[in-house]
């Protein structure tokens, strides 16, 4: 039997059964499976609303609707079932036992086959709820107890997650709401017409309930319990709507009135949506819809990057030798590079293996590498890099393993339902197994993130928490205050600084609260202390100022999601916490005052992607299901929104597909049911993974840090003061621009002189008698120092002539005069300065002198190999054949000449030096003759000064000749 | 023999036309024979025409760092002290009935022991024995290996002599061979990487920059080669055997992978093609500078014939 992780499944059918639905005893499908009524009352949460009497089903959405189907009148309970059916009197009922709330997981169901429906057919479309009730026995009764909405409720029980439901549950009673359910089998049997209006009506609920979405539930957890409804319609019949075909008529009227959200979904969704001959069987113009909407889907999926460890770019700014407080540390922490990287790499060769454990197995490395750290006092930069290296590898989307490993998705969905199906099998094989997991996953850490936070975990390191969340902090405020000016060039930009503040939040968060998890909820006198003890003490971070900030700049598209992020880290005590309940709060105020398409279709997916994870923050097991009747700050928010700027983040369109399932991954959810009804295998594979993958690179300004010592400085920050801030960043850039390329044109020009020439003046005096080195090294660094004044000069040149008119190209024609000179002259000085810096620092440092040799020669170690293989057989043992004629050694001899002619190869002068030392040349030939010398071939040096002996003496000079050689090589 | 002499200046050019990837089975194979071999030049060319079909350059490769792993295992028991005693006497005994003979290294040969090896361990008793109790400078006895003639025993000296000149695995001359090989291949691939136009910094000027691992070259502007990213290029004038290139990864390669990204690694004298198995995680493996680099805007680059 299956595992049912995520609730119930639909029994794994044959062809036969998902012909003959209706007429399957359904006892029997019960007997060997969990009840599939669980699969619908599971599938929903259901939500008992007052009657929205005033509402007309024709009329559509509107202003005037959505407080009728407000919050405020609403039931307490957080049910919102895909029946989302009708109360009287604004009650939640409490079913005995604890309610799974997971959908049922759901099994790939085979498509039935294409039938002519006739809708005048009683058959085909029966009295709701009257033909279909199940055996009584399979259907306990239940008792539903109308709660005011003003009963006090415990506060946040901890509560399983949506499709988290334990297998051990035990079955609860199925979850069909009796009011609605008695209402409409009050007074049966139906006329055929009163079914339809029934249906409709239904259907209209639910359309309220998206358009409005002011409800604290998850929107997508809608869709997706709707889409299941839809896609397990004939399991789901007996159960409520009477047949298959209500349910589909249910689920595509719904699709139909929600088509803008529909829309909106990506393009295989779409596809598979509209190749579905449910679809099209019920409502060919909601086909026609679907195609159209996925021609005019533009969403594309790029190419996944490697999937190898991008690590972390050596900086000598920030990490070489000088940012360290000892040798010690710096050596520590460049081996301490390395372990962290043998153990990212070991984790990734390994995590997967069946009984591999962090803890077990790398455990006392990551503490023993940490102490270390400890020791020499290098954990900031160690938590540099680990931000940094966690950025690079979470950031974008977490697809785990070889990128062979799943299929594209929207090449399947190219492909079409048809093609699709007979890939069934193809499929099974590449696709990586991997069940639905529903609308509302709990928070997690995939992919590579799951690698920091063991090792965070096992390091179970104050010092390093503590500098990780500054680090964490520092830069999420950053990444939160981001100016994006528009969404040409932006959107990439948002995205990237979007996913990167989504990561860094969920890791200060972990962090932060890491220390106050505990597995099980604490009890009410715990709560109490920890609450009193943990108020003292100020939180980590200010998430309600940000929050209100946010609200008020109109910048809540970027600050929301990571928020959300941070806060879905909370521990148990957490939201208890005033501080954190007024964020939640807060959060709460702004998903209930938001209305998807109120900002037109332009921002439309920026309110889709706030929707979609507030949606999930609500529906996690740390959200306190009190505070969704809380009424606190639903004025102060208000009020915020009402003074907040027109211009703001919120009005731009930043956020697009791809951002969108990037950040909630469970919207492909849609998809997998799809794809999975058309595969309609009883494969373990739940469907398709889709990959989305981070498109922008990272974001690096250039970091000017500028010694603040004298008054000018200080003037030039008055004088910054009251510009724009732009004005100060164009100074700066083009400072930084101007002072590096004068940097370089020094390097290539002057620099290159004086190598030349020092070489020259070490040549020239080394061919007079007497020379004394120590007076030749002073008087060439003389002649260096000079040219470094030069060179100085040079570059205050240099800067003052390119400066001045980089600035004015690049600062507003308007720009007063005044202001422009100051601008120019302050950016000549800073390019100045750096310029200068550069240039006495590094100016003794020779570059590299281009020789004019063509190299064409015998390569030093060869000629050695060949003096070696001489010697060898010279000072014997050696065979009668073993002999070397004098010209086959002159011939070597020769081409040592010629390797040591070439001046690439050796350091002519060091050999001459080592040659005299040895006695092997003359002093006094080398002294009189180097003019001469230097002219000649070395072979003709060679054999004009070398004093050659015979005997022993000439091994013993070829060998100290390779010796010579090989040192000077 | 003189061919080789003479023609030995043709190594590098020819390299490329002979294969130098061999598979693991075949290294195996070469491992099995040349456990049986000298350091000799003798042995050499048994080797070369055991194995024609691999560069003469390869297989000394192979067999030096073969030779070396046998001399590691060995080393305890030549260390012995009781052992070098032995050794010395032995010698000492031996130089007085038939000096003329190469002594040092038959002895050298018999207890299967690099001869290098054991002029160095004769030479360091030879210094003990007249310095007493004072033991023998590290820099005297290099000085007096490399030279031999500084050996106040002539006799020893000539020895010592045939030992550092016969032997090809080790010694000072081996030592600067090896030495000035690797220099000239870090030369080679500078020159290439001019050749194609490809800016890079050397090692120096990492570190001058005060980078804390330094590869051969980093690339201002990274290339693809065979569909591979490659920000660095480390140059092994050796052969990549198992034992080596693991040393290799961890004390260099995957240091310059977590500073630099993903690099390329070239053994001029090829390596156990099994081993190049970590392209995926950034560390490409060739036997020389690739003809097929791809880099930024430019399509396919001029590439080496």
């Amino acid at each position: 039997s299956q595992t049912l992780t995520h609730g119930p499944t639909t029994p794994a059918k044959t062809p036969s059964t998902s012909r003959s639905v209706r007429t399957q005893d359904f006892s029997d499908r019960r007997g060997n499976k969990s009840t599939p009524i669980q699969t619908s009352r599971s599938a929903s949460r259901v939500q008992l609303f007052s009657p929205a009497p005033s509402v007309s089903p024709v009329s559509g959405r509107g202003e005037g609707r959505r407080r009728s189907g407000g919050f405020g009148g609403c039931a307490s309970g957080r049910q919102t079932g895909p029946r989302g059916a009708v109360s009287e009197e604004g009650v939640r009922w409490d079913g005995g036992g604890r309610r799974s709330r997971g959908v049922g997981r759901i099994e790939p169901v085979s498509p039935p086959t294409q039938v002519q429906l006739n809708f005048n057919n009683l058959e085909d479309f029966p009295p709701v709820g009257a033909a279909q009730s199940p055996p009584v026995a399979t259907k306990p009764s239940r008792r539903i107890n109308p709660t005011p909405v003003s009963a006090e409720r415990p506060n946040s029980k901890p509560k399983s997650c949506f499709i988290s439901t334990p297998l051990s549950l035990p079955a609860s009673p199925p979850a069909i709401p009796e009011s609605a359910g008695a209402k409409l089998t009050a007074g049966s049997p139906h006329s055929l017409q009163e079914e339809r209006e029934l249906l409709r009506k239904e259907r209209y609920v639910w359309a309220v309930i998206f358009s409005l979405n002011n409800i604290p539930v998850s929107m997508m957890m809608n869709l997706i319990c709707l889409l299941s409804i839809y896609v397990h319609a004939d399991v789901l019949e007996k159960a409520y709507l009477g047949n298959v075909h209500n349910c589909v008529y249910f689920s595509v009227r719904v699709l139909e009135n929600q088509f803008e959200l529909v829309s909106h979904l990506d393009k295989c969704t779409l596809r598979l949506l509209s190749e579905n001959e449910r679809v099209g069987t019920f409502s060919s113009s909601l086909k026609d819809h679907l195609a159209q909407a996925q021609e005019n889907c533009t969403a594309k999926v790029l190419p996944s990057p490697p999937m190898f460890v991008h690590s972390v770019p050596f900086q000598p700014a920030t990490d070489n030798r000088s940012n360290f407080s000892s040798d010690r540390a710096f050596h520590t922490f460049k081996k301490q590079r390395d372990v962290f990287y043998g153990f990212l790499r070991e984790w990734e060769d390994s995590h997967k293996e069946p009984g591999w454990d962090f803890e077990a197995a790398l455990g006392s490395r990551v503490r023993m590498m940490v102490s270390q750290l400890t020791a020499a006092g290098s954990h900031s930069h160690f938590a540099r890099l680990f931000q940094k290296q966690l950025i690079q590898m979470c950031k974008g989307p977490c697809v785990l393993g070889s990128s062979s490993d799943a299929p594209d998705a929207d090449l399947l969905g190219m492909l079409g339902a048809d093609s699709l199906g007979r890939l069934k099998r193809l499929q099974q094989r590449l696709v990586q197994p991997q069940g639905l997991i529903g609308p509302c996953p709990p928070p997690s850490f995939p992919g590579h993130q799951e690698f920091f936070k063991c090792f965070l975990q096992t390091a179970s390191c104050c010092q390093l928490n503590q500098h990780l969340k500054d680090g964490l902090c520092q830069q999420l405020l950053k990444l939160d205050e981001v100016s994006i000016l528009g969404p040409d060039d932006e959107k990439q930009r948002f995205s990237s600084v979007l996913l990167t503040a989504r990561l860094l939040a969920k890791f200060l968060g972990f962090i932060s609260f890491l220390p106050y998890q505990t597995s099980e909820l604490p009890s009410r006198d715990i709560q109490d202390t920890a609450i009193t003890l943990r108020s003292k003490s100020s939180p980590v971070l200010d998430v309600c100022a940000v929050l209100r900030s946010s609200v008020h700049r109109r910048r809540t598209i970027l600050t929301v999601p990571w928020i959300v992020e941070f806060l879905s880290m909370l521990d148990h005590i957490g939201p208890l916490l005033p501080f954190y309940r007024t964020a939640l709060c807060l959060l709460l105020q702004i998903y209930k005052r938001m209305l998807l398409g109120r900002g037109g279709e332009l921002c439309y997916m920026n309110q889709l992607l706030m929707v979609a994870v507030l949606g999930w923050l609500f529906q996690i097991p740390i959200f306190p299901e009190d505070l969704f009747f809380s009424t606190d700050l639903k004025e102060e928010v208000k009020e915020l929104e009402n003074i907040t700027s027109s211009q703001g983040l919120d009005t731009l369109p930043l956020v697009d597909q791809q951002l969108l399932y990037t950040c909630c991954p469970y919207l492909g959810e849609f998809r997998k049911l799809l794809a999975a009804f058309v595969a309609g295998s009883t494969s373990k594979s739940g469907g398709l993974i889709r990959k989305i993958t981070p498109t922008s690179a990272e974001l690096r300004g250039p970091s000017t840090s500028r010694s603040q010592q004298k008054l000018q400085v200080d003037l030039e920050q008055a004088f910054f003061h009251n510009q724009p801030p732009s004005l100060r960043r164009t100074v700066e850039f083009v400072a930084e621009r101007v002072g590096s390329n004068c940097v370089k044109h020094i390097k290539a020009t002057l620099v290159l002189e004086l190598v030349k020439g020092g070489e020259k003046t070490l040549r020239d005096s080394l061919g007079l008698e007497g020379v004394n080195t120590a007076k030749l090294n002073d008087s060439i660094c003389a002649q260096l120092c000079d040219a470094g004044m030069q060179a100085l000069e040079t570059a205050t040149r240099f800067c003052s002539e390119n400066a001045p008119g980089a600035v004015r190209v690049l600062l507003p024609l308007e720009t007063s005069p005044s202001v422009l000179t100051t601008a120019e002259s302050i950016t000549t000085r800073l390019a100045t300065e750096k310029a200068c810096s550069w240039l006495s620092a590094n100016i003794t440092s020779s570059g590299q002198v281009q020789k004019n040799c063509t190299h064409k020669v015998p390569l030093g170690s060869e000629v050695m190999i060949e003096i070696k293989e001489v010697l060898s057989v010279a000072v014997g043992p050696r065979s009668e054949e073993e002999a070397y004629t004098v010209h086959q050694i002159e011939s070597l001899l020769y081409r040592v000449g010629q390797t040591l002619g070439c001046r690439k190869k050796t350091d002519y002068l060091f050999l001459i030096r080592q040659l005299i030392e040895r006695g092997l040349l003359g002093e006094e030939e080398v002294g009189t003759n180097w003019p001469k010398l230097s002219a000649l071939s070395w072979p003709e040096v060679i054999s004009k000064t070398l004093r050659f002996e015979a005997g022993i003496l000439t091994n013993h000079f070829l060998m100290a000749f390779l010796v010579c050689s090989c040192r000077s090589l | 023999m003189m061919d080789s002499v003479s023609s030995s200046s043709a190594t590098v050019a020819d390299k490329s036309v002979k294969r130098m990837q061999i598979c693991r089975a075949e290294y195996r194979v070469i491992g099995r024979f040349v456990e049986q071999l000298r350091p000799t030049r003798q042995c050499m060319k048994t080797l070369q025409t055991q194995f024609p079909h691999l560069p003469p350059s390869t297989l000394l490769s192979i067999f030096s760092q073969e030779y070396q792993k046998r001399m590691k295992r060995s080393m305890a028991r030549h260390h012995a002290p009781d052992v070098i005693k032995e050794y010395y006497q032995r010698y000492r005994s031996e130089a007085k009935t038939r000096p003329a003979a190469p002594l040092l290294l038959e002895l050298a040969n018999q207890v299967d022991l690099s001869p290098a090896l054991l002029a160095r361990l004769i030479v360091e008793c030879f210094l003990e024995e007249r310095q007493a109790s004072v033991g023998a400078s590290r820099h005297v006895l290099n000085n007096m290996l490399r030279e031999p003639y500084l050996i106040p025993d002539l006799l020893l000296a000539k020895h010592v002599e045939q030992c550092t000149v016969n032997d090809c695995c080790y010694g000072p001359l081996v030592d600067c061979i090896k030495h000035a090989i690797g220099l000239e291949h870090e030369d080679l691939l500078r020159d290439k990487l001019r050749e194609t136009n490809l800016s890079f910094l050397d090692e120096n000027q990492l570190r001058a920059k005060g980078y804390d691992k330094t590869p051969d070259i980093i690339l201002e502007v990274p290339i693809a080669v065979d569909g591979h990213i490659v920000h660095w290029i480390e140059s092994k004038a050796s052969f990549g055997d198992d034992h080596s290139h693991h040393t290799y990864l961890n004390e260099q390669f995957w240091s310059y992978c977590n500073r630099f990204g993903p690099g390329l690694v070239i053994y001029w004298y090829g390596f156990v093609s099994e081993l190049d198995c970590q392209r995926d995680r950034g560390i490409l493996l060739r036997d020389g500078f690739p003809s097929d680099i791809v880099t930024l805007c430019q399509g396919p680059a001029r590439g080496r014939v």
